[in-house]
């Protein structure tokens, strides 16, 4: 082992200097709001947002567990992102396993055609027209899953996760008798779980963070996501800025703020709790299908 | 004669063959066709349906009439965008943001995948990555709520930290110059992190022979950096910014509509096409002008994209995409 110069010690040192500034600059607007939403009202108007709070309290979160609408909306986005994964994970796999095999002739032609959606699509208005007019799938909890089912991407990363597999596995298997759907599910998924969690995860994740589908076609309270919660909360906080802004006077006596902050909490919650012990396996999975893709 | 009729007869034995060998592939792997069929009928429904919707754009649509009925205008609709003021401002304004982000959103995540490869310590590693990637997994909702906490007139942080220093506050909702730094600021937030996990990978691909070598030759950490591991990462970066350049029509519309959302004072910098389209369709109900609008990125956006691959192939072959 060679002994480090002073100078390859310098520079290490500075790297991990370098990353724990923007460490820090990517975990405390999170620490920002968590604190602030943990304090009064009264704290936030004499003193501003401070990044801990000066006054504590959990009032901000009594108030919202007082009420249903945020319990309403949990259950919206568990629902979505339960069944929306659990389908999502079925159909992506559907499609890659065929499409990782030699064997399949078509396969190309049926690469293509999911490759070609990345590149071209027929815009916002079309998909609008088609969903909410020709569907009627407006206002309904399953626009916020049917439409997201596949993710070429996702697909595409899983496939080569399979096509990694050796072919061979499957063959002995249909030799044995036993048919290609059978073989998915029972020797070729068990074996491809790290894959699975990861792009489980991902799709877990997109559907846990809709809200511009909400946005579109969800005008119905009762089907609000959280993320759209959120997004309503932040809209009117935009427009009171805005009429003062332009010097108008406005009444909106918002004794909110430290709510729409526990909110924001609320909706982040789970993402932050689970992701220490998630992070390994995006982590992972991505590294595979970044070096095989 | 004779030989029009053999000829005849050699292409539909042909063609019977080729139908022949259709049937006898879906006899042969029925179940596999079988199971990509869902796949196939939602990407039929939900992306290629809504490409013949794209008819909207020459119509004067009316969704009483609907596609069938409304009237042909050709490329009127096309015509009254090329001519508005508006679009010189948002193509412009999604270009440059784009442009930005893929540049500095890149430099960025080199710069991490580089550091987190260079140190030591596992521990300090896993825990300064955990932390930068956590931005990707919150939604742009959440992000906008987080950043009027730090740009806030009278509470923000930022300006609470100029006041600090004897500066005026900033009223940053309301002044359009400071956003495409601030939006930049937020892109390497949110994604950086996360965009090092690939050029990690690739760093990890590295043999480790070409390191110990040049570090017998006396080669210190920098210039390892600087003449291996950063020529190496070139084709990943080729590709990926091709990737993200066949994406520059496309605003991010997610990000800027829940940052910017509605508020008129920061369009001059802010407005892209995506939230243009999105209000021509909701506010104004100009669905043929959204739609024409929509068509003319879609089309640009598939140009680009063959352009930049057969780009790629011509000057670095491992870099093109298909």
């Amino acid at each position: 082992m060679i002994k480090e110069s002073l100078a390859d010690r310098l520079l290490k040192g500075a790297f991990a200097g370098c990353l724990t500034l923007f460490a820090v600059y990517c975990i405390l607007p999170f620490v920002a709001v968590i604190g602030n939403s943990l304090t009064t009202e009264r704290s936030i108007r004499l003193h501003g947002f401070t990044l801990f709070p000066r006054e504590w309290t959990t009032l901000a979160y009594q108030f919202i567990f007082s009420d249903s609408t945020i319990f309403r909306a949990y259950g919206v986005t568990i629902f979505v992102t339960v069944v929306g994964t659990a389908l999502a994970m079925l159909a992506t796999c559907a499609l890659a396993y065929p499409l990782s095999l030699r064997a399949l002739k078509y396969r190309n032609a049926i690469n293509f055609y999911v490759y070609f959606t990345m590149l071209f699509n027929g815009g916002l208005v079309a998909s609008y027209l088609l969903i909410a007019k020709y569907l009627g799938m407006k206002d309904t909890i399953w626009v916020l899953i049917i439409p997201a089912l596949i993710n070429p991407w996702n697909m595409f990363l899983l496939r080569n996760f399979f096509k990694s597999i050796d072919e061979s596995l499957a063959e002995s298997a249909k030799i044995d008798g036993a048919d290609d759907i059978y073989i998915m599910f029972r020797i070729i998924l068990p074996i491809s779980l790290p894959a699975l969690s990861t792009i489980g995860l991902f799709y877990a994740i997109a559907f846990w963070n809709k809200w511009f589908e909400a946005l579109l076609y969800i005008s119905d309270e009762r089907l609000y996501p959280l993320q759209y919660l959120i997004q309503r909360i932040m809209s009117n906080l935009q427009f009171a800025e805005q009429l003062q802004a332009k010097g108008l006077f406005v009444d909106i006596e918002t004794p909110t703020l430290t709510v729409n902050l526990a909110t924001t909490v609320v909706t982040i919650g789970p993402i932050i709790f689970l992701y220490p012990f998630l992070q390994k396996y995006f982590v992972k999975g991505l590294m595979v299908g970044a070096v095989k893709g | 004669m004779s030989e029009m009729n053999a000829l005849s007869e050699t292409v539909s034995s042909g063609k019977r063959r080729e139908r022949f060998a259709f049937f006898k592939e879906i006899r042969k792997n029925g179940k596999l066709y079988l199971l990509t069929l869902p796949g196939i009928l939602l990407i039929l429904v939900f992306a290629y349906l809504p490409m013949g919707g794209i008819v909207i754009a020459f119509q004067d649509f009316n969704v009483m009439e609907g596609i069938a009925g409304s009237e042909f205008v050709g490329l009127r609709n096309f015509e009254f965008f090329v001519q508005s003021p508006d679009m010189l401002r948002i193509a412009g304004n999604t270009l440059y943001l784009n442009a930005l982000f893929i540049v500095f959103s890149t430099l960025a995540a080199i710069s991490i995948a580089v550091m987190l490869t260079e140190i030591g310590g596992r521990w300090f590693k896993r825990i300064a990555q955990s932390l930068v990637i956590l931005p990707h997994f919150v939604s742009w909702t959440v992000v906008a709520m987080l950043l009027s906490v730090l740009l806030n007139t009278e509470a923000g942080l930022i300006n609470q930290l100029l006041a600090a220093f004897g500066v005026d506050a900033v009223q940053f909702y309301s002044d359009p110059d400071k956003w495409p730094l601030i939006l930049v600021l937020v892109k390497i937030w949110q994604g950086a992190g996360f965009g090092s996990i690939v050029y990690l990978a690739t760093i990890a691909g590295i043999n480790p022979d070409i390191y110990e070598a040049a570090s017998i030759d006396g080669a210190s950490r920098w210039q390892k950096i600087r003449f291996i591991t950063l020529p190496l990462l070139k084709t990943t970066v080729i590709l990926l910014t091709l990737l993200a350049m066949g994406g520059i029509f496309y605003g991010d519309f997610g990000m800027i509509y829940a940052i910017v959302g509605l508020n008129v004072l920061l369009y001059p910098t802010t407005d892209v096409i995506d939230t243009y389209v999105y209000r021509a369709l909701m506010e104004l109900g100009d669905l043929s002008m959204a739609a024409a609008v929509g068509f003319f990125q879609s089309v640009l956006g598939f140009i680009l994209v063959i352009t930049v691959n057969w780009l790629a192939r011509r000057f670095s072959p491992d870099s093109a995409i298909f």
